[in-house]
């Protein structure tokens, strides 16, 4: 049973309960779905955090803004061809410092997923996050980037106006970025998409989080020409929370509650707010080039050969 | 005597009714010999395909090459020596089918992995070249390519050379999974360092660069050369007909349209290929 079909049950227990007045079957009903979450919630496959880390309830990005940094500014356009709803850039306070904040945001209602274009960014979006990317380190401001996208949106325009290239340049630009660069993966992370964000000093990532080359479903489609095989896909492509971490790619997991970051998402800004604080703390003691070089070795020790 | 005429003709006629008509065999043309160019169909041999440099005579197409080709083609005779030519991938998370995988493509090849990395010398001027090579599981680039080219571009970092890299890839090797998206982070920070001690470099961008490679070292060229007909972009067209769902043009993500777009700097043709490269290196002050 997947995860997916233990919520199914638990919305239908939960109805039920909503409909009867006696208050013995209603505790019955709590308990059965106390137990219920625990289970589900303690044997979470692979596939399970896929479903979750997309999961239309899950906070997103604008979520997380509005949480951690209520005076946040946004600032719009890649000053080149237009602005791109799908990932937003602005300025804000973080515990009486000014810091940038570039994130992938989805949208939680079909309206609202139409402007934010599904969170899948056009070139015009990384090349506003490489501007004001450029901006923080005239200023010396950290930078928080947040990563949620499941890829970069491969449609005809964004081709023409060279969805590669601005991808690239984010890579080349964030490599060596002079400022403090926080990464947080808070939903789906998808291919070179993601990656454009993802460059800095400090990737923490959210437990049900996923982090991958691709889609399970497009990854299925490419190795066994099967879109119905992404659940075995996501088995085998090491793209838990988990999985990065002894990979070495991600650097701190953040714990979600039971079932996921939307139960008890006050607790979990909790700890991402002071994991966050205390990484930028600590990095902005680092002398700038040790930093820098620390940032290069990073990414420079990923790969296995012989 | 009209008469005569046309019992004879209906004699004849009735003569090659009867006559088993002879079946048209060609003539059996070995292989190794000949090969038609997969764009216009004409029959060329081998020995032109070599001595043009494996671009059609008739429609100027210009085929798919191997790395070792590239790098005799770029490169003067006898003076490229490869860096970390023995590096092999190891299947480190036991992706099943990946070993047979590479083990095909090792012995059809004979290379190591998809990309072979060195340093020579283009008409006199050293400097350090990568070429990929498609037949070497679409040249995808894992851990070892990433590698690969990482120590190449650090080595050209650090001897102050300039670097050329002719791309040819489908993007990231899917089997390594994250490990392989990673390597375009990790050459995107070489190719920093590299340009930040005010060094050249120069992409070669052949049929086909997408995906991974296109969207880090390929678009990264300080000037981007682009071989005719060769297929640019990030998105496979199949992918981005789904989305949009429309049916793209032919030219679409080709270099030309490429080059319209303003991605490219110049198109150059094999056979210029060379002198172009060296006449590049010059005017970027390289001895």
């Amino acid at each position: 049973m997947d995860y997916k079909d233990y919520e199914n049950l638990i919305n239908k227990l939960l109805e039920q309960k909503s409909k009867t007045n006696d208050e013995k079957e209603k505790e019955a009903i709590d308990n059965e779905v106390k137990r219920m979450m625990m289970f589900a919630g303690e044997n979470l496959t692979a596939w399970d955090r896929v479903y979750i880390a997309r999961h239309k309830d899950r906070p997103k990005a604008y979520d997380y803004i509005k949480k951690l940094f209520p005076d946040f500014i946004e600032l719009h356009g890649d000053r080149y061809f237009g602005d791109d709803n799908a990932i937003v850039t602005g300025l804000a306070t973080f515990h009486d410092m000014p810091v940038t904040i570039i994130a992938q945001a989805k949208g939680k209602t079909t309206e609202e997923n139409i402007i934010r274009n599904f969170g899948m960014a056009n070139p015009e979006g990384y090349r506003k996050a490489i501007r004001i990317a450029k901006q923080a380190e005239k200023f010396n401001r950290p930078i928080i980037t947040f990563v949620d996208t499941s890829g970069a949106y491969p449609g005809k325009g964004a081709e023409e106006r060279g969805q590669a290239e601005a991808i690239a340049e984010c890579l080349f630009e964030f490599s060596t970025l002079k400022t403090v660069v926080i990464c947080v993966v808070i939903g789906e992370g998808g291919s070179g998409g993601a990656l454009a964000l993802s460059i800095g000093d400090k990737i923490i990532m959210l437990e049900n989080a996923i982090y991958s080359i691709l889609s399970p479903e497009g990854f299925a489609s490419i190795l066994w020409k099967d879109e119905t095989r992404a659940k075995e896909a996501s088995e085998r492509m090491k793209l838990t929370s988990f999985d990065l971490k002894n990979l070495g790619i991600v650097d701190e997991i953040i714990k979600e509650p039971l079932g996921g970051a939307q139960y008890d998402f006050e607790d979990l800004i909790k700890r991402l707010d002071r994991s966050i604080y205390n990484s930028i703390s600590e990095l902005e003691k680092v002398r700038m080039n040790t930093l820098i070089n620390r940032r290069y070795e990073k990414y420079r020790k990923i790969g296995a050969y012989e | 005597m009209q008469d005569l005429f046309n019992k004879r003709k209906a004699k004849i006629d009735s003569f090659n009714k009867s006559r088993k008509k002879k079946e048209f065999v060609p003539k059996e043309i070995p292989e190794y010999m000949f090969r038609n160019c997969p764009h216009c169909n004409f029959s060329i041999s081998y020995r032109e395909w070599i001595d043009e440099l494996y671009v059609c005579s008739r429609c100027g197409y210009h085929l798919r090459i191997s790395a070792n080709e590239r790098i005799r083609q770029i490169c003067d005779r006898d003076t490229y020596y490869e860096i970390d030519a023995k590096v092999t991938t190891v299947n480190e998370h036991d992706f099943e089918g990946y070993d047979e995988k590479l083990d095909i493509a090792q012995r059809s090849t004979g290379l190591s992995e998809a990309v072979v990395c060195g340093v020579g010398r283009i008409n006199g001027i050293k400097a350090v070249v990568c070429a990929m090579d498609s037949n070497f599981m679409m040249g995808s680039m894992g851990g070892v390519v990433g590698e690969k080219i990482t120590k190449s571009i650090e080595y050209a970092t650090s001897r102050r050379l300039p670097i050329i890299i002719a791309t040819a890839s489908g993007g990231a090797r899917m089997q390594e999974g994250i490990i392989s998206l990673m390597q375009m982070a990790k050459t995107s920070a070489a190719l920093k360092r590299h340009s930040d001690k005010g060094l050249l470099y120069m992409t070669l961008i052949t049929d086909p660069t997408t995906g991974g490679v296109s969207a880090s070292y390929a678009m990264l060229g300080d000037i981007i050369i682009a071989e005719p007909n060769a297929l640019i972009g990030f998105a496979g067209k199949r992918v981005i007909e789904k989305t949009v769902n429309e049916t793209l043009p032919p030219q679409f993500q080709r270099s030309e349209f490429m080059l319209e777009k303003g991605f490219i700097d110049l198109i150059v043709e094999r056979r210029d290929l060379k002198s172009t490269i060296t006449k590049l290196l010059i005017l970027h002050g390289v001895k």
